[in-house]
């Protein structure tokens, strides 16, 4: 353990532990609360199946493990097969991240046989019209039957329910439905303000009393159903006065893969400016991972500065998120604001004041190319860095 | 609430997970659905001899068999008792 104050010297660089592949940013639904970019419809060209199998090959090779399949709707691309067979091949345990929608019996099984270890299959609500209305696009029926396809071919199921104001109170309503599903894990995912979600968090984000009822909730359910089904339910990080470990740390074990080959230490740092991140076609996963700047620029903490440079929990929490301190601050390198002992943390107060005082008549920005092109700018003219 | 409580039957890996070596960390690593645990070594063998036919009774009596001095019985059960906690094991 290090004293609070003095800088660690220099880490030494372990592997990574998690690939995320995004393969594509294309998708049927238009979630409000989705975290790729909001410019992705300026995004370059998506990676063919022979760039992606060499990704997974190099990073494999460096230790990776765990392989996130994600997007967008992975299902979108008629290759996942193949990549899901080659991953298997490498020895990755293989998790797909997907609404469901792209999915059939058949397909189910084809994964399966190709040697997928475990899908994540996401709902918006546990009532129709509420998930069809928040996806913007009618998809609960064929989840509900995916859900099911997912179980009889044999897969482990996470059931991700992804929480903000309009759902919270269905909480129960969303576990009974996990436990009718027979899911294995239940993550009652908090909306995390990035992306998309950012730009409607006046209309997403809970308020504190929402938060604390469905809190009581998940413990009650939580307690009943131990040993049966695990659920975790982490509360929204603005109601808390700690930042969470965000990536575990920055370049700790972690790499992002996006759908045109640029790599990122977590899936919103793309916002962040002053950087140049990396592409695989260009560099190599492992220099990408040891040598390049946009992975050692907060690796360790070097880099912090003051309350978390001489914080005794820097060890525990790596000084927050860097694009939460971003978003608010205009400065990557601030402590998380969430936390209370950045002098910041008026700025959060002030989001969370700001959502009170927003109706649910607000209209909610879907995501859609359409509107990927409009609030593209819209977005960056909000971001403090850029006034 | 009380935990699950360890099978007197066969035993077998939860759905989902699997233990497997790895190069890279040089030890064995439990895998399961978006988690990883390294193993240390007397945990890797005792995981690698849950099969589904092995009891814990069973397994206890083989790392016996292979480690013959001390009584590993007491040893074994308590770490089986933690991995069915953790859901490891069924
Ligand atoms: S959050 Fe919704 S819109 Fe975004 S990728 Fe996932 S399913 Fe598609
Ligand atoms: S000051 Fe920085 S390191 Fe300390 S608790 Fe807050 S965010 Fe974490």
């Amino acid at each position: 353990m290090h004293e609070g104050g003095l800088p660690n010297p220099a880490p030494s660089i372990k592997p990574p532990l998690w690939l995320l592949a995004e393969l594509t940013y294309a998708c049927p639904l238009q979630c409000a609360y989705c975290s790729n970019p909001v410019d992705f419809a300026e995004h370059g060209k998506t990676m063919d199946t022979e760039t992606w199998i060499r990704v997974l090959r190099d990073a494999r090779q460096m230790g990776a493990l765990q392989l996130g399949l994600s997007g967008g709707e992975p299902l979108v691309r008629t290759d996942l097969e193949v990549l899901v067979a080659e991953a298997h091949s490498l020895g990755y345990y293989s998790n797909l991240i997907t609404s469901g929608l792209g999915m059939d019996a058949a397909r189910a099984k084809a994964l399966k046989a190709a040697g997928l270890d475990h899908i994540q299959v996401s709902f918006q609500s546990s009532e129709a019209n509420q998930n069809d209305e928040i996806a913007g696009t009618r998809s609960y029926a064929h989840k509900i039957d995916m859900a099911r396809a997912v179980k009889s071919a044999g897969f482990p199921m996470v059931l991700c329910f992804v929480l903000h104001r309009d759902n919270l109170h269905r909480l129960s309503e969303m576990l009974d439905l996990a436990i009718d599903l027979e899911a294995d894990y239940v993550e009652l995912a908090t909306t995390q303000y990035y992306g998309w979600a950012l730009l409607n968090r006046d209309r997403l984000l809970p308020t504190l009393e929402q938060v604390r009822e469905a809190e009581a909730v998940a413990n009650g359910y939580k307690a009943r159903l131990k040993g049966k089904m695990d659920i975790y339910f982490v509360v929204p990080d603005y109601y808390e006065n700690r930042p969470k470990p965000c990536m575990n740390g920055w370049g700790s074990v972690f790499m992002v893969v996006a759908p045109d080959g640029t790599a990122l230490p977590c899936h919103a740092a793309r916002q962040l400016p002053g950087f140049e991140f990396p592409n695989v076609q260009t560099m190599s996963i492992k220099d990408i991972w040891q040598t390049s700047d946009a992975f050692n620029r907060y690796r360790g903490d070097a880099w912090m500065k003051d309350p978390c440079r001489t914080c005794p929990e820097k060890e525990k929490d790596f000084g927050g998120c860097r694009c939460q301190a971003f978003q608010f601050t205009g400065d990557a390198a601030n402590a998380d604001p969430v936390c209370s002992k950045s002098g910041e943390r008026h700025l959060v107060d002030e989001a969370i004041s700001s959502a009170r005082n927003t109706t649910v008549e607000t209209p909610i920005i879907f995501r859609n190319p359409k509107n990927s092109d409009k609030y593209a700018i819209k977005l960056s003219e909000l971001s403090p860095g850029s006034k | 609430m009380s935990e699950p409580s360890l099978s007197a039957g066969p035993i077998r890996l939860a759905r989902g997970h699997r233990v497997q070596f790895e190069q890279a960390q040089n030890c064995d690593v439990l895998l399961y659905p978006e988690g990883v645990v390294q193993l240390n070594e007397s945990a890797a063998v005792i995981l690698k001899l849950v099969d589904g036919t092995r009891t814990a009774a069973d397994i206890a009596a083989e790392l016996n068999r292979q480690y013959p001095g001390e009584d590993l019985t007491a040893d074994v059960r308590e770490f089986l008792e933690i991995a069915n906690a953790r859901g490891w094991i069924t």
